[in-house]
């Protein structure tokens, strides 16, 4: 059995930071020790919490000792341990990176609240209780937009005010919503909701109904679902390249969390909701992806290009969410993973270049950077990987969801490769651009200290799309076994003894 | 196993170059090359299996939940085409040597040359279409690299980005092409695939997937309308114009063409648009190829014709035109790579391509002559040539073949053979014959082996084949054209099929017409050059620039970054989807009785409401704003006290009163008043949204509160768990503290991130030197006499330890009253604030002796130690216990491990208010705020700072 191991990816992370900000606050080195080893526990107990998952199946965590539905319960299944595994290999590229970039000595506190982030996504990943979820969703926000101004500037500055105030917006409507639920139902425990909802008196299913659109609309937010998007190209292009890339998963939370509840609690056979998630999400997802796709061509600076690249994954993963079938969700899965990697890839490769180009804008030209030849193979790989070509995982996500969407095939199909076909053109020009187009300017003399680590956080994601590739048929074996656990719930139902456990 | 190998043989090569460039140009050439060669031993292994009737397979799973696996099989076609791309590859490698120049980076061509040799291999290798599309788009993305190789030449750039686009975008249309092949297949393997013909005809999806195929293959092998990309391909080094743009890549388009034969042929579809479109580019580019002056330039329209030539004869979807089509694939593969290593060779010697400043090579550069004339000659489809025999034979067949009228086909053909002639001998005759000029750019002289080795040797083929086609090609035509067809097919090639055959007056009729356009290319040119026609660059950058631009402005358009816009529009998505929501279900509205509105209620909740419409219109003076929020936030106070929740009263008065008085020391550094940054139109249009908010959030409130939740709530068992369970007669607190301990965990945190992220922000302005001038500038001026008024520092000195008692003594009695950890970090941060508010920021600060860090590390620390304490007693994190401890003198009391944990939560709330404080206070030393001498001074001392 797993015991306390379920909680402990969240509260290793917490006491980490409080380490930190205890009693290693003037010290970078200890610092970047204690955080790279936390990191690399993280991951081993990932691995451990994953293997546990899909060998015992769910299990429950009685918080405080309390039964459930009354206290709040941690539930480790294969979806939630998949999630937290995705995000400890992530940070630990990220926070190589960031060691290696030099990008944590540029502010206070980069450790600290990469940990605290680490603490919010992956306590929202674990959790079974809604309310619960709400409390990570400040976490992870309140620590992003730490890590988000890190090291500062007025731009950053501007972008990160308009971050945090969007996103309030959305933690305030994820209150009203929780209130909501808890009106209507009476109980804000995740499988308690499940067990309960298909018994729901036919006069409460508009407030259901309601609750039910809020949700998803907050989850919608931080997977910057069109029209709630607005908020993530001026963030992701003005964090620090090392931040955004972190923020790959964050999107995911809201990718996660409209799959738990859209497959979990308001399953498409539930009398009240029916299809409505799949109506709402669905739509959106689309043109979410056009836009994404639009904005790859327009975009006039690199990390907005690479800001707009992560819309449109959101919009492909949004789509195969959308469906709520445990054949487009497993394939949504698949995506989900390749399309966190390959942004995160994509942020760290624009980060390197950023960092040695004259400019950022990608309608100037400037002198070749250092490094241009490793540099440019590294953006080849994660541009094919971002606009789904082959022969990385991005291409086998997309024919897995294509392959998924059959019924739906003139209008789905069209979208997405007619997207694929814009961003095959917004890479490529910029890519010539970035690395081929001669400039007029001199070069100026490099004289940056080898980045050793940084570059190996950047292959480490590139290696992990590989190894998604090679490793495609075990992986959508195990991720249609995920998928269909998350339809026929009673599984993890029954693991939160409800109303007996503690 | 082994066409796995051969296929990852290649790839596996591409990463050799790159190292053994540094062993010199010969060792990495010859690697390049020995890699190439192993994969064609290995094919040529496999070959006696294939040309008797056999096919190899080779099966790795990869994602079976797709169907898409790694299967491999080789039959004649496969072992036709790879057998061409690994043998022109050896070739081209040799080629490629002696061609590339020392500045140009080797290891780099021959790494992209492997990719695409290998994604090449994959294609003609693949069993499974899915597979195949892999492979295919990595042809588009490999020769991307091959065509832009020179990077510091637009061209190279822009038909690098035109190719990636047109053969990228085919592959795209490819891809759902292939899926819906299928699945009306019910497989993606392509042994399965091909023995489903009568299904895929008769599938109402029989048309979409075909056009969506047809797609993929027309823009890889150049037909109209997507053949203009190929001459722009032709920026790219020679070598990749030989195998890439002549011998291989472009053939990617027919393999698949042929590869699909047996399942799509044969229908009237097919028939049209094959053949249609075969015939319209031979046609069209025969004739552009004769006027083009850039020798490569003309070889690639010419190779475009030829391609038409072939798509158009597997169009006509009978037997003998498919065996034609495999035969001519051979011979243009032949020819035409040798005279592309031709053009290259005079490039190279002479530094231009350009036929008006060529002529007179003959006799400068013989053997390059040599080549140059069997090859063109071949070309032109004179005998005895291998190119004579399939261009007879395609004759032949078109002249068999209805299309529109009986004739027309054969017509066409012959003015495509006719244009063909004549191209042929123009790049001999203004290119070789005629005298020699001394106005080179270079004085040419035929170059050593290793450049004119590759073509000589597929000159030689040509001839062999031309001469001896029965013994040297019959077999190879005969295996790939049973592939092709499904049937056995055993050819009969002859030079001489008797007077009766209309192919040889056709052929006549071409040669004398050719030759008499050649005679006549003055005028002709004269009047091409006057004629208009369409410029396909110029129509490709005006449709995909506009298109940029369009994707530009929309996209800042959309995104322009205005906050208030994109939270506009997400009130307005949010309410809508709300409202559409709640219309598709049933409503039973609220039973629970209402309570009777007293007066004083009344009164409370009009001023609430006034102070709350106060603020959009008093805003712009930021400390009014400031106060009526202030206002708003403290008669919540009384409302909770009516709805008997004193802990949220106390909770909600403390958390007021900080936050105001935080946003009040705040306000020191911003302009008084805001200004007016939209107009009236648009502010009317915000208050809109602002009241579609409020009545939407008023409404939800209002069901909220006067139903019943349909299952009994969990609070029930929180009220009667409360004293036994939790130990505390307080059930807000012992929520808050034990039921739902973890919850109150995170938000200590969230606290705790926040004033770190303060302190974060408040560093980074510091160290900006734009923002600490402003800081400096804004330095207030004096407004009051009384910069520190006695009264307030003396009460507020006063009032400190007898709040820090009051702090105290909420946290002991949280567990049981009103109070808890929380509220008591709230009062102790309220005694220090007014401290800063009396005293300045600076004299406060100066007497602060630790780190507030240290109360928010020691908080989250605390609080995280005494949950995972219980660990110890095996029990989960946060499960509290609690004791009645009796100690004299004082009564029964209760110690729980739960204060342990509030203990964490007020250090959390203490640090973190106390933190953003110290963050501000760092900012004001820097406005040029003085320390005062004493506590209550009235005048800044302007000596010290």
């Amino acid at each position: 059995m797993t015991g306390h191991w379920i909680i402990l990816p969240v509260v290793l992370p917490a006491f980490v930071a409080g380490l930190m900000v205890t009693a290693m606050r003037n010290d970078l080195l200890l610092k970047r020790v204690t955080g790279v080893t936390s990191i690399l526990l993280l991951n081993a107990l990932a691995l451990a919490l994953l293997w546990s998952a899909s060998t015992h199946g769910p299990q429950v965590y009685f918080l405080g000792d309390w039964p459930a539905p009354f206290g709040i319960v941690l539930v480790l299944d294969r979806l939630s341990a998949m999630m937290v595994l995705l995000l400890a290999a992530l940070a630990l590229a990220v926070v190589l990176y960031a060691i290696g970039s030099g990008w944590d000595a540029k502010g206070a506190h980069f450790h600290p609240l990469l940990q605290f982030l680490l603490m919010g996504i992956g306590g929202a990943f674990l959790t079974g209780d809604a309310f619960n979820l709400f409390v990570f969703f400040e976490i992870l926000l309140i620590a992003s937009y730490g890590l988000m101004i890190h090291g500062g500037g007025s731009a950053r500055a501007r972008a990160g005010l308009q971050y945090v105030a969007f996103n309030l917006i959305g933690s305030s409507l994820f209150l009203f919503a929780l209130a909501l639920t808890y009106s209507v139902t009476g109980t804000l425990n995740i499988a308690d909701l499940a067990a309960k909802l298909p018994d729901l008196p036919q006069g409460d299913a508009a407030m259901l109904r309601v609750t039910a659109v809020l949700l998803i609309l907050v989850f919608a937010i931080k997977g910057a679902l069109v029209p709630l998007q607005f908020w993530l190209p001026g963030t992701y292009a003005n964090a620090p390249g090392v931040v955004a890339a972190m923020f790959a998963v964050m999107t995911k939370v809201g990718a996660y969390a409209t799959l738990r509840f859209g497959a979990m609690v308001f399953p498409p056979d539930l009398p009240a909701t029916g299809t409505l998630i799949s109506d709402l999400i669905l739509p959106a997802g689309l043109v979410t992806l056009v836009i994404g796709a639009i904005g790859v061509l327009g975009a006039s600076t690199l990390p907005r290009l690479v800001a707009f690249g992560g819309i449109a994954s959101m919009g492909t993963a949004f789509i195969a969410i959308g469906a709520f079938t445990p054949a487009t969700t497993a394939a949504a899965l698949y995506y989900i993973l390749h399309s966190t990697l390959a942004t995160a890839a994509m942020f760290l490769v624009a980060d390197l270049v950023i960092r040695r180009r004259a400019h950022a804008r990608l309608t100037e030209t400037a002198p070749p950077i250092a490094q241009a030849g490793l540099i440019s193979a590294l953006y080849m790989a994660a541009a094919i990987a971002m606009a789904g070509m082959p022969p990385l995982s991005g291409f086998l996500g997309k024919l897995l969801i294509l392959d998924a969407f059959r019924a739906q095939a003139p209008l789905v199909w069209s979208v997405i490769l007619l997207s694929s076909f814009l961003m095959i053109l917004g890479f490529a020009r910029a890519g010539s651009t970035l690395f081929w187009k001669p400039s007029a300017m001199e070069a100026a003399p490099d004289d940056r200290a080898p980045e050793g680590l940084a570059f190996t956080g950047t292959f480490g994601l590139l290696a992990g799309l590989v190894a998604l590739t090679l490793l495609a048929g075990p992986v959508t074996g195990w991720l249609g076994a995920t998928s269909e656990s998350l339809y026929a719930p009673q599984g993890y139902i029954a693991a939160a003894r409800l109303g007996q456990g503690g | 196993m082994t066409l796995a190998l051969i296929a990852a043989l290649p790839f596996l090569g591409a990463l050799l170059p790159g190292l053994m460039i540094r062993a010199g140009r010969d060792a990495c050439a010859a690697l390049t090359g020995s890699v190439t060669l192993l994969a064609l031993c290995l094919l040529a292994l496999q070959a006696p299996t294939v040309l008797a009737g056999g096919i190899v397979q080779t099966r790795i799973d990869w994602l079976p939940a797709l169907g898409l696996n790694a299967t491999f099989f080789l039959d004649g076609l496969g072992l036709l085409f790879a057998g061409l791309i690994l043998g022109i590859g050896l070739l081209i490698i040799l080629y490629a040597r002696f061609y590339l120049a020392k500045s140009d980076p080797m290891g780099q061509f021959y790494s992209y040359l492997m990719l695409f040799q290998g994604a090449m291999v994959g294609i003609v290798l693949s069993d499974n279409i899915l597979l195949l599309l892999i492979f295919w788009e990595l042809t588009s993305l490999s020769s991307f690299l091959l065509i832009g190789y020179w990077k510091h030449l637009p061209e190279g750039r822009q038909g690098a980005r035109m190719a990636l686009a047109v053969t990228g975008g085919g592959g795209l249309a490819m891809i759902a092409g292939m899926l819906i092949l299928g699945n009306i297949a019910g497989s993606y393997d392509l042994t399965v695939i091909l023995t489903q013909k009568e299904a895929i005809q008769a599938s109402p999806w029989y048309l979409p997937a075909l056009i969506l195929i047809l797609l993929g293959a027309f823009t890889k092998s150049a037909q109209f309308p997507f053949h203009f990309w190929l001459p722009h391909a032709m920026a790219a080094p020679t070598p990749v114009s030989a195998y890439l743009h002549s011998a291989t890549m472009v053939k990617a388009g027919l393999f698949l063409m042929a590869r699909l034969w047996p399942v799509l042929a044969g229908t009237p579809e097919w028939f049209w648009i094959v053949s249609t479109a075969g015939l319209v580019t031979m046609v069209m580019a025969a004739k552009i190829a004769f006027f083009k002056d850039d020798l490569k330039a003309l070889l690639a329209f010419s190779t475009v014709s030829h391609l038409g030539l072939i798509t158009m004869l597997l169009g006509f979807g009978t037997r003998a035109a498919a065996t034609v089509a495999v035969f001519h694939i051979i011979n243009h593969a032949t020819f035409k790579a040798a005279l592309f290593m031709t053009a290259g060779i005079v490039d190279h010697e002479a530094h231009t391509r350009d036929i008006k400043r060529l002529g007179g090579l003959r006799t400068l550069m013989p053997i390059t002559f040599g080549i140059a004339l069997l090859a063109s000659l071949s070309m032109a489809g004179i005998p005895p040539l291998n190119g004579f025999l399939s261009k007879e034979l395609m004759l032949e067949e078109a002249a068999h073949t209805t299309w529109i009228t009986p004739w027309a086909m054969g017509v066409l053909a012959t003015i495509a053979a006719l244009f063909s002639v004549a191209y042929s001998f123009r790049f001999l005759a203004h290119g070789f014959l005629g005298p020699v000029r001394d106005d080179y750019p270079h004085t040419p002289h035929d170059p050593g082996p290793g450049l004119w080795g590759a073509p000589a040797f597929l000159v030689v083929l040509v001839v062999v084949i031309g001469l001896f086609p029965m013994a040297s090609a019959a077999w190879l035509v005969n295996a790939a054209a049973s592939a092709v067809t499904g049937e056995t097919v055993a050819v009969k090639i002859t030079h001489w099929h008797g007077l009766q055959a209309v192919a040889l007056w056709m052929s006549v009729a071409a040669v004398g017409g050719g030759l008499m356009m050649l005679g006549a290319f003055g005028p002709l040119r004269a009047i091409w050059d006057a004629t208009p026609r369409p410029e396909a660059k110029r129509i490709f950058d005006g449709i995909i620039e506009p298109l940029a631009a369009l994707a530009r402005s929309l996209t800042y358009a959309l995104h322009n970054s205005s906050l208030s816009r994109a939270i506009a529009v997400a009130v307005l998505a949010i309410a809508g989807a709300g409202l559409w929501a709640f219309t598709g279900g049933g409503h039973v509205p609220g039973t629970r009785a209402l309570m009777p509105v007293e007066p004083l209620v009344a009164v409370v909740w009009a001023v609430m409401l006034a102070a709350a419409l106060a603020v959009p219109f008093l805003h712009r003076v930021r400390v009014v704003a400031l106060v009526f929020v202030g206002v708003v936030g403290l008669l919540l106070v009384p409302f909770f006290v009516l709805m008997s929740a004193p802990d949220l009263a106390l909770t909600q008065l403390s958390v007021e009163v900080v936050t105001i008085l935080l946003m009040l020391l705040a306000l020191n550094f911003l302009p008084k008043t805001t200004p007016e940054e939209s107009p009236a139109p648009r502010r009317l249009f915000d208050a809109g949204v602002a009241g579609i908010a409020g009545a939407g959030i008023g409404w939800l409130a209002w069901e909220m509160l006067t139903r019943q939740a349909a299952f009994p709530p969990i609070s029930h068992f929180h009220l009667a768990q409360s004293k036994p369970g939790a130990g505390g007669t307080n059930v807000v607190n012992t929520i808050l503290v034990d039921f739902r301990g973890y919850d109150t965990f995170g938000e200590i945190i969230v606290l705790g991130i926040a004033a770190l992220a303060i302190y974060a922000l408040s560093e980074n302005l510091l160290r900006s030197p734009a923002v600490t001038r402003r800081l400096a500038e804004t330095r207030p001026e004096r407004e009051a006499g009384d910069r520190h008024p006695m009264m307030l520092v003396v009460s507020t000195r006063l009032l400190l330890p007898m709040a820090m008692m009051v702090g105290v003594y909420i946290y002991l009695r949280g567990h049981n009253m009103p109070g808890g950890g929380f509220v008591a970090g709230l009062v102790f941060a309220i005694a220090y604030l007014m401290q800063y508010m009396a005293s300045g920021y600076v004299w406060s600060h100066s007497r602060q002796r630790f780190d507030h860090h240290v109360l928010i590390g020691w908080g989250v620390l605390i609080a995280t130690l005494s949950g995972a304490g219980a660990w110890a007693f095996g029990l989960p994190f946060l499960t509290s216990g609690f004791e009645y401890v009796h100690l004299w003198p004082l009564e029964e009391f209760e110690l729980a491990t739960a204060a342990i944990f509030d203990l964490g939560v007020f250090l959390c709330v203490l640090g973190a208010v106390l933190l953003a404080l110290a963050s501000l206070s760092r900012l004001a030393q820097r406005t040029g705020e003085v320390v005062n001498t004493r506590a209550y001074d009235t005048e800044a001392p302007q000596e010290t700072r």
